[in-house]
């Protein structure tokens, strides 16, 4: 998943989720069955699970573009002398 | 949301929050319930009234009981514990209950009933107090819920008498 497909999945996550909820305390409420809301509830956070957990291709829709391999060869990395001064370099 | 299993993880911790905030709510909307509750009680026969070995009295009694405590269901409620007690005064102790029968009624439909029954626990005072007593039999209920706050209330049932002797 790139940025992009990242911040959609959280929002799509939190508006069904939040979605559910109240549709299942709405249909819970107005029909007196508590175990009606649970079971709604229940399908709206699978339903949910299954659009925004997997690594849908919708999600990548804006891709990184990393550097192409053939440009990296021109320029290689310039060679550390190999002498006692090491460089801590935090990645 | 980086990988597989942080998304999981945020998905299933924010649908469990979801979920109290959604049980909290139906909870406070048992407070929307205005119940109408009724009930009778008869005390049919005074079967037993003796004093025991120890000096304390005791009292064998066979009563009808009808009551509508439909209104009391909600969608919310799991089940409904009702109980009569029998309240008096003695000079030893200001109140006195004693729990003479109870119940547990699961379904709305059986909270309209008429049960004659004698008291299932025993009816044994501190003391000798009772001949002549003058009592209140209370009919208490426990409205428990799937999930929130318990309620709990009770009608009064004045007017009611022991014999003055030993029978």
């Amino acid at each position: 998943m790139d940025w992009q497909g990242q911040k959609l999945a959280e929002q799509i996550m939190q508006i069904m989720l939040l979605v559910s909820a109240v549709i299942s305390f709405v249909a819970g409420y107005v029909l007196g069955s508590f175990q009606m809301m649970m079971i709604i509830y229940a399908g709206g956070v699978t339903l949910t699970a299954l659009i925004t957990v997997p690594n849908w291709p919708f999600f990548n829709r804006h891709p990184l573009n990393w550097l192409d391999p053939i440009e990296a060869e021109k320029h290689p990395k310039p060679q550390v002398a190999g002498s006692s001064k090491k460089k801590g370099s935090k990645k | 949301m980086h990988s597989f299993g942080y998304r999981l993880n945020g998905l299933l911790t924010f649908s469990l929050t979801i979920l109290t905030i959604m049980c909290a709510i139906a909870s406070l909307s048992d407070n929307l319930n205005t119940p109408s509750p009724s009930a009778e009680i008869q005390i049919i026969n005074i079967n037993r009234f003796q004093k025991q070995p120890q000096g304390n009295d005791e009292v064998s009694l066979t009563m009808n009981i009808s009551a509508d405590l439909q209104s009391l269901f909600t969608w919310n409620t799991k089940q409904l514990f009702i109980f009569v007690a029998a309240e008096y005064e003695t000079p030893k102790n200001s109140l006195n209950q004693v729990s003479l029968w109870d119940a547990i009624i699961i379904a709305k439909e059986h909270a309209k009933f008429w049960i004659h029954t004698s008291n299932k626990y025993r009816f044994v005072d501190q003391g000798n107090n009772l001949r002549g007593k003058e009592f209140n039999l209370t009919l208490h209920w426990h409205v428990m819920p799937k999930t929130g706050k318990m309620f709990a209330d009770k009608i009064v049932l004045t007017g009611y008498s022991f014999p003055e002797e030993y029978r």
